[in-house]
């Protein structure tokens, strides 16, 4: 009964989902893409910008000291909300995509050499596959992909041979596919890396949105995420990773922030967490990110969790009326996420006269193209992606807005 | 920017004229389905990677040929079939014209059937880079005949 009546509760809080597009009530459907903004977290960002912004950490006056409060505030939330044994354990960076390439540069650069392995799935984001790339070329390592099985979970079978075969450093992989939206074991996937001697990090950008997230419980060494997706702003993100792991790393980015000390004959770095936030960071961003997660928790996580299982079930039945539609990904475990494609039909189509009906989706590639070659699909897919405030009504209006877009491409 | 050529001033003027009986924007998209399913498909020997322009989400193919007059002549495809009448739209207005021509052409008319967005970059459906192309190669041709 509370599942149902949670879009009800919340809807009222986002401005944006009460406006039209092309004369249609919007129908929001690409929230993995980026989720819509709660009225306290746009006003949390006008109220620090209005009343008490200014750098943090430095000044020795009182706007620095509220802002500063703020943001360290907004530090402790995230580290309670993920379960971080110590709040420095949390880097701000911004976005995933930062996160990751930290720990290319930082952890790579001083621990892989040729001929080591870093291990991905064939389900990563570009961002969890391209640092990896880059940092392979600089040392020597190279990168091994993961299969992924036809109804879009992770392949154990052969995560576990790869495990053997090439004694992974590291492996990366996403807790949660922004293509096929299957939830990865990564609990057990870490346990096993672990016990084969390898590094893990959780790529938890889908994740974050959509359920309770437990980083110790996880076991991973590290893991990361971005604000956006998960009712926050852009440009903010975290690196979680246990504090001796972090403090054996070396800082990668140099400038103000990140010092103890500097001089001409050698200068010391700062420590956790701001050996790696060289400069003045996304102060407002941070202070708002802190504000969304207070928002999911009012929910819970648990509800949006169950919410969102009712949407995808539902999707999955109003889709499966569809004649010539498929649907890529039907792994049991699913967070709001159900990309499709059509016979003869090419996505971009579809997209194009949805959003002439005031639907928004997304169509290509979703940044995963290894993913589209392995499942052969050179035009990407359709992809209708939810969140907490997204209603089973809203599918309906989409899907019967696919069926008419069909019927005139057809 | 200088006045069109007469030739694409006037097959612009056309599209819109064709265009003006649309008020609904799915009529709309409803006659530019109908000109993708018409517009000649490039000659399948020409569908090569050297004739692709690669969009992030639909790909367009565009072949270019000088005529015994020096015109220009374009064929163009692409795998979406919206895109496709895009295209169409595209070769119409600027095929078979003097490459100077093609190279300054001012195009209007995208905007004054309020198809515009269409060209906009976060779109990546392959069209700017297509008219790009178009462009590029006929002033490249304008300088050889000059």
């Amino acid at each position: 009964m509370a599942n149902t009546s949670l879009p009800e509760r919340i809807r009222r809080d986002f401005p944006v989902l009460q406006r039209k597009v092309h004369g249609k009530p919007l129908v929001y459907l690409d929230n993995a893409a980026s989720a819509q903004k709660p009225l306290a977290v746009i006003e949390g960002q006008r109220e620090y910008l209005s009343n008490y912004h200014a750098n943090i950490h430095r000044g020795a006056h009182h706007l620095a000291q509220l802002a500063t409060e703020a943001y360290e505030g907004a530090r402790n939330s995230l580290a309670a909300h993920i379960g971080a044994a110590h709040s420095e354990e949390v880097i701000f960076t911004s976005g995933s995509t930062d996160a990751i390439n930290l720990v290319a540069q930082s952890w790579g650069r001083s621990n892989l050499s040729k001929g080591d392995v870093v291990l991905v799935t064939r389900m990563e984001h570009h961002a969890n596959i391209v640092p990896w790339q880059m940092i392979c070329e600089a040392t020597g390592a190279r990168v091994e992909p993961i299969n992924v099985l036809e109804d879009g979970s992770l392949d154990l079978e052969d995560f576990h041979s790869a495990l053997q075969q090439h004694k992974p450093k590291l492996v990366a992989m996403v807790h949660a596919s922004n293509t096929l939206g299957t939830i990865n074991p990564v609990s057990e996937l870490c346990q096993a890396a672990a016990a084969a001697g390898a590094l893990t990090l959780i790529d938890g950008s889908q994740a974050l949105p959509h359920m309770a997230i437990d980083v110790q419980a996880i076991g991973c060494d590290f893991y990361v995420a971005t604000a956006h997706k998960a009712y926050g702003p852009t440009g903010i993100g975290f690196l979680w990773g246990k504090k001796d792991r972090l403090n054996a790393m070396p800082p990668w980015r140099g400038g103000g922030e990140m010092i103890q000390r500097v001089s001409f004959e050698g200068t010391t770095y700062n420590t956790l967490p701001h050996k790696f936030e060289a400069g003045t960071p996304h102060i407002s961003g941070g202070i708002a990110f802190g504000i969304a997660l207070d928002w999911m928790n009012g929910i819970g996580m648990e509800q949006i969790a169950a919410h969102e299982a009712d949407l995808v079930a539902h999707a999955h039945s109003a889709v499966g009326t569809l004649e010539g539609v498929r649907i890529i990904g039907t792994a049991p475990q699913k967070v709001g996420v159900v990309s499709l494609i059509a016979d003869g039909i090419h996505p971009y189509d579809m997209g194009t006269l949805l959003d002439g009906q005031g639907i928004a989706v997304r169509t290509g590639h979703h940044c995963t193209e290894p993913l589209m070659d392995h499942f052969g699909l050179e035009s990407g897919t359709l992809r209708m992606s939810f969140a907490a405030y997204t209603t089973t009504r809203e599918i309906d209006v989409a899907v019967a807005g696919l069926a008419r877009a069909l019927a005139m491409l057809r | 920017m200088a006045p069109n050529h007469p030739l694409i001033e006037s097959r612009q003027q056309e599209v819109i004229e064709d265009f003006s009986v649309f008020d609904d924007w799915m009529d709309k998209y409803e006659h530019l389905i109908d000109l993708g399913k018409d517009v000649p498909a490039i000659d399948g020997a020409r569908k090569t990677e050297e004739h692709l322009i690669k969009g992030c989400q639909s790909r367009v193919w565009l072949a270019a040929d000088v005529a015994d007059d020096g015109a220009v002549v374009f064929t163009a495809d692409s795998d979406a079939i919206i895109t496709k009448g895009l295209v169409g739209l595209m070769v119409r207005v600027l095929s078979n014209a003097p490459a100077q021509a093609i190279a300054e052409a001012n195009l209007h008319f995208l905007d004054a059937i309020g198809l515009h967005q269409h060209l906009s970059p976060t779109r990546s459906n392959g069209l700017a880079s297509m008219v790009q192309q178009m462009r590029l190669y006929a002033a490249a041709l304008a300088a050889q005949q000059s």
